[in-house]
């Protein structure tokens, strides 16, 4: 088997340290409990493992363009059919709509599993759900009612078409036209491009979500409309009738996910693309921020994911190749890598940090489902102010480090790793987007520093030091002294951080902003570092219970240790840069690069 | 028709098995547990009957401890109607869980019984046809074909060297081989409709039954490493050692 689910740790964040029980009672989720998560996790690795992660490598083969016509990779129409049969798309689709409206929290680990499976086939399903959610806010009920139940069944499939050619990260320079008709429809026309799973042949229609301009629009963000815009347009009953003005004109040629076509789309070569305004003239910028922070989540899940399954190819491989004598043995006879201490250093570096990645999605994940449907105003806001502060950091680090990770995984190939045969470069490649596409790591850094940082007056992030050292405290009274202190010696630095980027953020805003993306990675480790640490001290409280899985907690509180004195310390020398190291970053002209 | 399906835990296929340190028995702490992978195929039969009009109520029957609600609970997700969980926390010997589901066919009144021909932790494939045998019931065993006609069931059967192709009359006992069916992925909705199937608990002892061991473990051992292989010149060396050392031609 090429990918096996890492239920055991999936469900110690689960319940241990997202709490999942307490999510499952919040009002809403009562569906919902451990039991049935618990099923449904171990159907979903069955998915994740016997469907989608076979056909993973043909994948990468890519998807193919004949003329108008998308054909994905080998397998994957199949696979997608048998997910949709099985009813996973709609796992956290509204329930009105079909769907089974689960906790984002339960969603996430499932995602976890499809992503590792196969990332390139997963984001149809993420990017349909992407759909789904904003629709489900900001559409009126004709479109809601026309198109979200299709859509949670996974009949179709949904896109974002944000980016232009001039209109990357800033999307203010977004020229797409939408004319206003009689019928109260729009003529969209214009050119979109990155846009994922953007014409294929898995489902019957595709639902193509368009930022674009009314004529009369103001210029900038404050311009910028959202509209459906589908493949086929669905008559009354929802049938796809006649093809509308769009077309995919090419495919990009990506360093990965080649089993995820990218698609150049043209809308209105033939007179504008029949659209449906989504919501209110002007307001689409907003809209799309209302469903980014799980789309972000679910990008900081898909690195994590990439290197989970890099990092179980490295184990195995590690387990199997055996080459020269240990090292200071006087038995010439080789052994397999895994007993060499450079390899097993490599191996903890992969294993310490997805393990406090997931940690930290989870509860991310877990704080999304209580800012949504905790009954308590205080609590909720709590909460709503904690996702904002963790997902720039849980999608900035875990796809800065997949990039990483992934590539020690392909280092304890050594040159095997190098050869695409093997199958590792794919994890390597396949992560490398997973930093830039839905903000580049350097968008996450300045939303954190300005907006949840700066904006707050730093009280999220001083809240979060204080848990910090509350755990840390824990961990000096149960023994873990090293921890304890590498923890505390990492909240004292990033202390520092948050006052400089207070203090620098508006008397010099490009010296906070030169340190952002370290700050970013600070706090990753950081609070990386204290869910380890969480999950120690719970770790060695179960050790001495009846029926403990003995192996997994002493593994886990090694594990934690690891991370305390191999990565914490990184801490130190990111604070300094950050502290110190502004003016060299902007000090040269342009002309001296 | 009613239809029974005796469903048993047991450790997963994909799980590496492993003696507890002190070799006392096999460790199946923490160790990832599934449904016996021929009980799957004996559900999905019955699943497939339903679905043709044949059977009416599907019910699904564990012996073990409380732990076996789960595999309960997946035989309800793909399909089941309701589930029983004879409780005990004895290890059963395949005499011993013939006698209690003799006792719940005679509760449930099933026109067919459908087992996995073996469970893959004892391997012992008996139980089936010893049920059969209490019951005074035809067994077709190792069925990779089952059609219901009006008289009765027709059954391909695998056996050494062939195909048998029988007739039994119903009520019956049918146990599973691996190719009657491929079972299918249990879809979202049901396993979130199977937490409100319903799912009886009974004590083990409120049958009545007899359930003493009559075997008695002597010992238990994993399998040997190999051992290395040995590299040989040529061909006539390779011929050589076959012939005279392994003695296999």
């Amino acid at each position: 088997m090429t990918y096996q689910a890492p239920l055991k740790d999936i469900r110690f964040a689960l319940n241990e340290l997202a709490e999942l029980p307490a999510v499952c009672s919040l009002p809403g989720y009562e569906d919902a409990s451990v039991e049935l998560v618990d099923a449904i996790l171990d159907e979903g690795a069955r998915f994740a493992e016997e469907v989608l992660a076979p056909i993973n490598k043909q994948g990468d083969k890519g998807a193919r363009l004949d003329g108008e016509t998308v054909t994905a990779a080998p397998g994957f129409k199949n696979a997608w059919q048998q997910y949709v049969d099985a009813g996973w798309v709609g796992l956290r689709a509204p329930y009105e709509f079909g769907g089974q409206g689960l906790p984002a929290l339960v969603a996430i680990a499932a995602e976890e599993m499809w992503c590792s499976a196969n990332l390139a086939f997963s984001l149809a399903p993420l990017l349909t759900l992407g759909a789904i959610e904003a629709l489900n806010h900001h559409a009126s009920d004709e479109l809601k009612a026309l198109y979200l139940p299709k859509m949670a069944s996974g009949e179709w499939t949904g896109t974002m078409n944000l980016t232009e050619p001039q209109a990357g990260s800033d999307l203010a320079q977004v020229r797409t036209r939408a004319v206003p008709q009689d019928d109260g429809s729009y003529r969209i026309s214009g050119q979109k491009i990155f846009i994922t799973w953007g014409e294929h042949d898995l489902a019957e229609n595709i639902v193509h979500l368009v930022l674009a301009r009314l004529p009369d629009a103001p210029a900038g963000v404050k311009g910028i409309s959202l509209f459906v815009v589908p493949k086929f347009l669905p008559g009354a009953d929802g049938t796809p009738g006649a093809r509308n003005d769009l077309r995919c004109v090419s495919l990009e040629h990506k360093l990965g996910i080649h089993g995820s076509p990218t698609c150049v789309m043209s809308f209105g070569d033939q007179g504008g693309a029949a659209g449906y305004l989504v919501g209110e003239a002007n307001k689409g910028l907003g809209y799309m921020f209302t469903m980014m922070n799980h789309a972000r989540l679910g990008v900081g899940v898909e690195g994590m994911a990439v290197s989970e399954r890099a990092y179980q190819q490295a184990v195995a491989y590690a387990r199997e190749r055996v080459q020269s004598r240990a090292v200071g043995s006087p038995d010439a006879a080789g052994v397999a890598i895994i007993k060499h201490p450079d390899v097993r250093r490599m191996l903890m570096t992969m294993k310490a940090q997805i393990e406090a990645q997931r940690a930290l999605a989870f509860v991310a994940a877990a704080a999304l489902d209580r800012a949504a449907r905790h009954p308590h105003p205080q609590e909720k806001a709590r909460n709503q102010a904690l996702v904002n502060f963790l997902i720039p950091i849980v999608k900035g680090w875990n796809t800065e480090q997949a990039n990483e990770i992934t590539s020690l995984a392909l280092q304890v190939h050594g040159g095997m790793g190098y050869i695409e045969e093997t199958g590792v470069a794919q994890y390597y490649r396949d992560a490398r987007i997973t930093a830039i596409y839905e903000g580049t790591t350097g968008i996450q850094a300045l939303d954190l520093i300005g907006r949840k940082t700066a904006a707050e007056e730093g009280a999220t992030a001083r809240a979060l030091l204080a848990e910090v050292q509350a755990t840390a405290d824990k961990l000096a009274t149960a023994g873990f002294a090293s921890l304890s202190a590498n923890l505390k010696s990492a909240a004292a630095d990033a202390e520092r951080c948050v006052a400089f980027i207070l203090e620098s953020f508006a008397a010099a805003p490009q010296r906070a902003a030169a340190g952002s993306v370290p700050f970013l990675k600070l706090m990753g480790i950081l609070l990386g570092g204290w869910q380890l640490g969480r999950a120690a001290l719970i770790a060695r409280e179960r050790m001495g219970e009846e029926d403990a899985d003995v192996d997994f907690l002493h593994a886990k509180q090694v594990t934690a240790r690891f991370f305390g004195e191999h990565l914490l310390p990184q801490v130190s020398g990111l604070a300094a840069a950050i502290l110190h190291g502004a003016d060299s970053v902007l000090e040269l002209d342009d002309g001296q690069f | 028709m009613k239809i029974v399906v005796p469903v048993k835990r047991v450790i997963d296929a994909n799980v590496k098995v492993r003696l507890k340190s002190d070799g006392s028995a096999v460790d199946s702490d923490n160790v990832k547990m599934s449904m016996n992978p021929f009980d799957e195929i004996a559900v999905e039969e019955a699943i497939r009957l339903k679905e043709a009009g044949v059977a009416g109520e599907i019910v699904a029957v564990s012996i073990g401890s409380d732990a076996c609600q789960d595999v309960l609970r997946s035989a309800l997700a793909m399909g089941a109607d309701r589930a029983l969980l004879i409780r005990t926390e004895a290890v059963l010997e395949p005499l011993a869980v013939a006698k209690l589901l003799r006792e719940v066919v005679a509760r449930e009144q099933p026109q067919l019984v459908i087992c996995g021909k073996q469970s893959t932790d004892g391997d012992a494939n008996q139980a089936g046809q010893m049920l059969a045998g209490l019951l005074g019931w035809p067994q077709a065993t190792f069925a990779s074909k089952l059609d219901i006609g009006a008289d009765g069931a027709t059954v391909t059967r695998e056996i050494d060297g062939g195909l048998e192709i029988i007739a039994v009359t119903l009520p019956a006992v049918v146990t599973t081989d691996l190719r009657l069916n491929s079972p299918r992925y249990t879809t979202l909705p049901n396993i979130m409709k199977a937490k409100k199937k319903p799912l009886d608990v009974i004590a083990l002892d409120e049958f009545g039954v007899d359930t003493r061991p009559r075997l008695t473990t002597l010992g238990l051992a994993e399998p040997a490493a190999r051992s290395a292989g040995v590299r040989v010149a040529d061909v006539a060396e390779l011929l050589a050692k076959l012939k005279n050392e392994a003695k296999v031609i």
